[in-house]
Order: structure tokens, then C-alpha cells, then sequence
């Protein structure tokens, strides 16, 4: 399952990143495999998505989403 | 003045870094360049616990010493040279207590560059209200660092701070965070040897980003380059594993110090306004009637201020007319110098205005709620969510906008942005649009509510705004570039303005519009009033022969008569010949000579063409000038048909084709800073050029 497949409201665990260079960015940004993400929104327009992560929002790109595998 | 102790503030974006700023050095504070590169740099000076001076510097708030933009690659920039100037003895750390674990991360990278370091825990309270506890003397202790706990915003706490500062050591105590030298063996020492570097994490960074430290020479880093080979090392992998290995660290600091309260459902205050704001609907109708309202304001608000300025410049010339001995010195001062001067000065209020909003919407969370919602439509554009703040910024000035698209990571999304900032319709072209369009517009209003001229002139604007748009579809569709886009952007939390911080930048962007664009007008004005006042000398002495024989008579020569002197003397100085040169070209445009000469002389700014106008029109300095300049332009003929010159047709084609050309100096020197080659800014002049000539002619036939 990726992240960008949950619904508002949804939530998961991350396990693993499918793109390295992403990954990177994503981790220091506290997207941490093992880390509880929530789901809060999706732009107006369907794209980007917020979700809670280690404590805050951020937002990302549908795409960039779909780099993120949930346990 | 000189500081004891040099202090730098290192920390993410978003954790109250500015502030904590503002509240040691108050408004003792100035903004610069750091060494080289065109990065704020903003300075000050506190007073520490036991007397002694510090010089405070703030560094670019990043996530991480990996740097994501130009202005993040100068925190490592300066923490690892030593012969930075801005190289600092102690290091202020400031975290977010609500958002530790992000931000420990940055800590455990600059704890290992073994700077002495302190921590200031911000935003204690909000963690607090979240159920987050720190055990603050066991998070020290864990870490060999002292911790402050302050709330910058409240002010508190900031003397233990101060005191903190004084006593710390000077040397660093911080405790190991991670086994550096596992990440690459062999590599760090080898650079360690090689190029006498103390620390292992700092010869790892080396290795990462040996191609943009400005302290390398060319040799030094292919010499890295050859050392990264022959261990065969892989950058990205090793920052993967660094970061790994540094949140497992914080992971177990945190612990042993921090208590979370189970996350209930509760849905916290930003999400609720979040769900408003960011609507599907109401997001957008919200968002526009934002802008609606920042235009009002800068209209209304700014009338008043504005006929002050103009008010005291009247009556500064009169003053100087009447003080000085009459002669061209006098001439040139009043008229080119105060002239030049009030054209720059009387945009404050606007400029002030539209800064203080802007830095509103940002201070607030708002404006990263904007980019969130506009980034699809941004990005199938060739821009970037983030796009939107230069772009609302270039309705004030263009200058500063460029530079604020630094944020965006992605080289393409920034070079598109910076293509397109200048078309959007910035405080210089306000003039120009109420001058011509109270010239052809009629002031009626439909059921008394809406003004026809407002309303023209909003569609000058909303025009900018989709050329802008098209324009960069078309600059993504040329421009090629591997490189991908990415918008990983935190959300920060709402909160209230801080007033004092908004008042700040408008001080700092108001100076800074004064200064910069006051220098080119000022010379401009001087350049100007020369070329009109002076012509080659066979065609003048045939002039004032002329005229000389009113004289002889012995009458004073009537007022007509004196301006009609004036007017040929102008057709004769070396602006007019310059003018009737280019008239053929702009002719079809539907411009005579003299807007011929306003047109180039706006070139290096387009504050310029209200100033020139007056000039050739042969106004003097008398009260209510900006109507008799419309007067005159209103009543002038053409020589040949008769006909007035400023007709709709005209005037429409001149506004539009102010709206597109690039009549800016400042725009293309900041355009070649930052783009750091003269091939950027020479294609937005040709473009733009080129888009606002046959726009210009477009729109003169359709109306003619």
C-alpha cells in the first residue's frame, strides 16, 4: 500500500521508500521508516496532500506520496 | 561597533528563530550579504549578562546541513570555514519544543561540527498545551549542551538565555551523537589528512558537497572528486544512512526525555481553520477576496499618505526655487534632482502597504496554505505552488520577488518564475495606468458601485497576471531540464503576526526600494533634464534667434509665447533628436516623439514616465502638478491632422505596452545576480521587448 492510496482521515506505519533520492528528503523531513502517518487533506484541486508526520503537517505531491510504502 | 563574541542562530524554518532574533538585538539590527553571494544576511548586537558585546548573526533557517536552496548552502558554508567572516564562536541552536524530533536532526549535524553549542528551547507553552513534557535537565544532560527553555514571542526566559550565553564555554562539550567515521572508512580520514580538517563530519560533508563550497578551490574539490572514486562513494546513500543512523540516536534521547500524552482524536486549532481555508470552495473565494481586499487597501490607504509626500515636495521646490539663484543649477536641482526624487518617494505608502501584507500572509501560516492550493494549477504551468510569492509580490516590486524565489528548490521552476515575475503589473506602472486612464476613461460608475476607471485599471492587472501564466507555459514547453520538481513543504501552525516583525520588513523593504531604485531615478532625472535642456549648438543659437527678436521689442513675450519656445527648444535638444529618430518605429504603435523620448528614458525605470511627461510638456513646478501634466496631454495635438494625440487607441496601446516591456534596470541587474549570467536577463528583455511591441500594435489598430 502507498501513501498517496489512503483516504483523509486514513493513517498507516511507513516501511520503505521506493525512490532513494526522494527518500533522502523525505526522511529528513521526518518520514521515517516505522513513523506513524495520518492523512489530513488533499488540496483543493486533488493534488498536492497534507498529512501529520512526527508531530506536524506537511505537504506533498501525490507522486512523491506514491514513493512511500506502508506497512 | 564590535561584538566580544560572535553568536550565530541556526535552526529549522518555522521554530521562532526571527524572533528570538528580534527580541536580543531589538532594532539594533542591519541586513547585508554574506561574503560572495547574495544571501540576507542579517546582523545585530546584544549586550550579554556580564557586560560584554555580542554580535548576533541570524543564518538561513534550513532542515538540514544538506542544503535544499541557495540559501541553505550558506549555513555550512559559514559553519565549517573558519575564515568566514561570519564564522561565529558559539552557536545558538534554536528547536521547536512541539516538534522536537525534526529538529534534533538538524542539531546532531551542527553538534558534530563542534562549534560550542547552546540550545534554546522554543515554544515550550505550545508543547506543553500538546501534551508533549520535556524533561529538560535530562535532554542536557543526554547531550552535553545546555538547555534554555524560552518562549521568544512572550519574552520569556530570555535573560537566563543571556546569562547562558555569557558563562558558555569555549570550548565544545557537546557529547558524540552518531560514529561519523563508520558512514564512509577510509574517505573522512583521508580528507581529514589531506586537507587538515579537525572533524570527521565536517570532511563528510566535504565529500557531499565539495562542488558548491565557495572555500574550495577547483583543484581541491577534483581532488575530492578522485578521493570519492577510489573509495567508491555514493552520496545519496551515505545521507540516507547518516539520517537513519542520526534519528536512531535522537530516538533513543527522546526517549528517556520526552513523555508524549496519547494522541486523542482531537482535532487541533490549525485543522479546524485548515478545513476552512484550504476548502475545495471556500478556499479559493477566500484566497481571492484576500487579494480583493490587499488591492482596496493599497488603493485607499495609500491616497492620502501619498498627496502628503507630494504636498511637501511642492513646497520643498518652491522653497529651493525661491532660495537658490536662478540658473541651470537650480534648474537641474529642482527639476531633475527633487523631480526624480518625489517620483521614487511618493510610492512608499503603496510599497509599505503591500510588504506589510505580504508579510502578514506569511507570518501567519497563510501563505504556505496558498501555495498548497495553487500548486497543481502552478505546476501544469511550468511553475511551482511556491511560485505564488514572488508572483503576488511582483505586484509591488519585481526586485525583491526575484530574490524571494529562492525557496524554490527546482532550477527550472525558479528560472520559469524569475522569467515571468517582471510582467506582473508592479507599483512603478500604478502611475501610468491612472495617468492614461483618467485621461480616456470616463469617471461613471455602473449603480454607483462599481468605478469604470477602478475597473479598467483592475483589468490591467488581472491582463499581467494571465500573460504571466501563458508566458511560462511557453518557457516550459522550451526549456529542457532533467532535474525534478519536488514540493515537500512543511505546513507551520497558524498564529498571529508578530506586529513588530511585520513592521520590520517594511522598514527594511521600504529602505531598500528608496536606495535601490532612488540611485537610478536620480541619475536618470539629471541624465534627462541635460538631454532635453541642451541640444547641438547651430540648431539652439537659430532658436534663440528667433525668440530674440520678441525680446528686442521690448514686451515681455506672452506666456504662449514662452511655451511655445520651450516646446521647440525641446523638438531641438538632443532628447528630442533622439525621439524623432526612433519615431519611425513607434509610430505604428500610435506614439509621436515625444512619448518616443518617455519611452526611453523609462527604460531604466518605469517611474520615470509621469516625470518625463511633465518635462516635455513644458509644465512647470506648480501646484497640482500631476493634473496639469494630464491638462496638457489631454489638449495636445497632433501638428499634421489636428487631432488629439492621447486618443483611447493611444493611450490603451501605451499602458499595454507598459505593461509588457521590460523597463527596468534594477529587474536585470538583480535578473544577472541571480541567475549569475547575462543570457537570462538579454532573452527577458528580447522577449518582453518583442511582447509588448506587437501587443502594443495589436491593441492600437483593433481600437483605432
Amino acid at each position: 500500500m502507498k501513501l498517496s492510496q489512503l483516504q483523509p482521515g486514513q493513517s498507516g506505519v511507513i516501511k520503505e521508500f521506493t525512490d532513494l533520492e526522494m527518500s533522502v528528503k523525505l526522511m529528513e523531513m521526518g518520514c521515517l521508516p516505522g513513523e506513524h502517518v495520518v492523512v489530513e487533506r488533499f488540496a483543493p484541486l486533488g493534488d498536492p496532500m497534507a498529512i501529520t508526520v512526527s508531530g506536524y503537517q506537511l505537504s506533498l505531491r501525490k507522486h512523491e506520496a506514491s514513493t512511500i510504502i506502508l506497512q | 561597533m564590535n561584538g566580544d563574541l560572535k553568536i550565530a542562530l541556526v535552526g529549522n524554518p518555522n521554530t521562532g528563530k526571527s524572533t528570538l532574533f528580534n527580541v536580543l538585538t531589538g532594532l539594533n539590527q542591519r541586513v547585508g550579504n554574506f561574503p560572495g553571494v547574495t544571501v540576507d544576511k542579517k546582523t545585530g548586537y546584544t549586550r550579554l549578562a556580564d557586560g560584554r558585546n555580542a554580535e548576533i548573526i541570524d543564518l538561513p533557517g534550513t532542515y538540514s546541513l544538506y542544503p535544499k536552496s541557495k540559501d541553505e548552502s550558506i549555513v555550512f558554508q559559514v559553519l565549517a570555514d573558519p575564515n568566514n567572516s561570519a564564522h561565529p564562536d558559539l552557536i545558538i541552536f534554536v528547536a521547536d519544543a512541539s516538534n522536537l524530533k525534526r529538529n534534533l536532526l538538524l542539531y546532531t549535524q551542527v553538534a558534530d561540527l563542534k562549534i560550542p553549542v547552546i540550545i534554546a528551547l522554543n515554544m515550550v507553552d505550545l508543547a506543553e498545551k500538546a501534551g508533549t513534557e520535556i524533561n529538560v535537565d535530562e535532554l542536557s544532560k543526554r547531550l552535553g549542551v545546555q538547555v534554555i527553555p524560552v518562549c521568544a514571542r512572550k519574552n520569556a526566559n530570555i535573560g537566563k538565555l543571556r546569562e547562558a550565553l555569557s558563562y558558555a564555554s569555549k570550548m565544545p562539550l557537546q557529547l558524540e551523537t552518531i560514529e561519523v567515521a563508520a558512514l564512509a572508512p577510509g574517505l573522512i580520514g583521508k580528507i581529514q589528512t589531506e586537507f587538515l580538517v579537525d572533524e570527521p563530519y565536517t570532511a563528510l560533508q566535504f565529500a557531499h558537497q565539495h562542488e558548491t563550497l565557495k572555500f574550495l578551490t577547483p583543484e581541491q574539490s577534483d581532488r575530492i572528486e578522485e578521493i570519492e572514486k577510489e573509495y567508491s562513494f555514493h552520496s545519496t546513500k551515505a545521507q540516507a544512512a547518516e539520517t537513519i543512523a542520526r534519528y536512531n540516536f535522537i530516538n533513543d534521547v527522546l526517549l528517556d526525555t520526552v513523555k508524549f500524552k496519547p494522541e486523542g482524536t482531537k482535532e487541533t486549532f490549525s485543522n479546524k481553520i485548515d478545513s476552512v481555508l484550504t476548502h475545495r470552495f471556500w478556499g479559493f473565494l477566500i484566497f481571492f477576496a484576500v487579494l480583493f481586499i490587499i488591492f482596496q487597501a493599497i488603493f485607499a490607504w495609500s491616497e492620502f499618505p501619498m498627496t502628503l509626500i507630494e504636498e511637501a515636495f511642492v513646497w520643498v521646490s518652491e522653497a529651493a526655487h525661491n532660495a537658490l539663484p536662478p540658473g541651470p543649477l537650480a534648474d537641474l536641482l529642482v527639476d531633475g534632482v527633487l523631480a526624480g526624487l518625489s517620483g521614487v518617494l511618493v510610492f512608499i505608502p503603496q510599497i509599505a502597504i503591500l510588504f506589510a501584507f505580504i508579510s502578514v500572509l506569511e507570518d501567519t501560516g497563510y501563505m504556505a496554505r496558498v501555495t498548497f492550493m495553487m500548486d497543481k494549477i502552478m505546476r501544469k504551468v511550468g511553475l511551482n505552488g511556491k511560485s505564488v510569492v514572488p508572483l503576488i509580490g511582483g505586484l509591488a516590486c519585481a526586485v525583491p520577488s526575484i530574490m524571494s524565489a529562492r525557496t524554490i528548490e527546482n532550477w527550472k521552476d525558479r528560472m520559469i518564475t524569475i522569467m515571468v515575475t517582471p510582467l506582473v503589473s508592479c507599483s512603478a506602472r500604478l502611475p501610468i495606468y491612472t495617468l492614461l486612464i483618467s485621461l480616456v476613461v470616463p469617471d461613471e460608475s455602473f449603480g454607483g458601485l462599481i468605478n469604470l476607471q477602478g475597473l479598467v485599471l483592475m483589468s490591467m492587472y488581472v491582463l499581467s497576471m494571465v500573460m504571466a501564466v501563458l508566458v511560462a507555459w511557453v518557457i516550459k514547453l522550451l526549456i529542457k531540464s532533467g532535474e525534478r520538481g519536488y514540493f515537500i513543504m512543511e505546513l507551520p501552525v497558524y498564529r498571529l503576526p508578530r506586529w513588530n516583525n511585520v513592521a520590520f520588513t517594511m522598514y527594511e523593504k521600504v529602505k531598500t526600494f528608496i536606495i535601490e531604485a532612488g540611485k537610478v531615478i536620480i541619475a536618470i532625472s539629471v541624465i534627462l533634464w541635460v538631454l532635453s535642456s541642451y541640444g547641438p549648438p547651430a540648431r539652439m543659437e537659430v532658436l534663440e534667434q528667433k525668440y530674440q527678436t520678441a525680446k528686442v521689442t521690448g514686451v515681455t513675450p506672452s506666456e504662449e509665447v514662452q511655451n511655445l519656445y520651450a516646446s521647440e527648444k525641446l523638438e531641438n535638444s538632443y532628447a528630442g533628436i533622439i525621439g524623432k529618430t526612433i519615431e519611425p518605429v513607434i509610430k505604428p504603435l500610435g506614439f509621436d516623439w515625444k512619448i518616443g523620448i518617455a519611452l526611453i528614458t523609462s527604460f531604466a525605470a518605469r517611474e520615470v514616465f509621469v516625470g518625463t511627461m511633465a518635462t516635455i510638456y513644458s509644465v512647470g513646478t506648480d501646484e497640482a502638478q500631476e493634473e496639469s501634466v494630464r491638462e496638457k496631454m489631454a489638449s495636445a495635438k497632433n501638428p499634421e491632422t489636428g487631432q488629439p494625440i492621447f486618443t483611447t487607441a493611444v493611450a490603451f496601446s501605451l499602458m499595454v505596452f507598459y505593461a509588457f516591456a521590460m523597463q527596468c534596470m534594477s529587474t536585470l541587474a538583480i535578473v544577472y545576480r541571480e541567475t549569475k549570467s547575462w543570457k537570462w536577463p538579454m532573452i527577458q528583455l528580447a522577449y518582453m521587448t518583442v511582447l509588448a511591441y506587437v501587443s502594443s500594435l495589436v491593441v492600437y489598430h483593433l481600437l483605432k
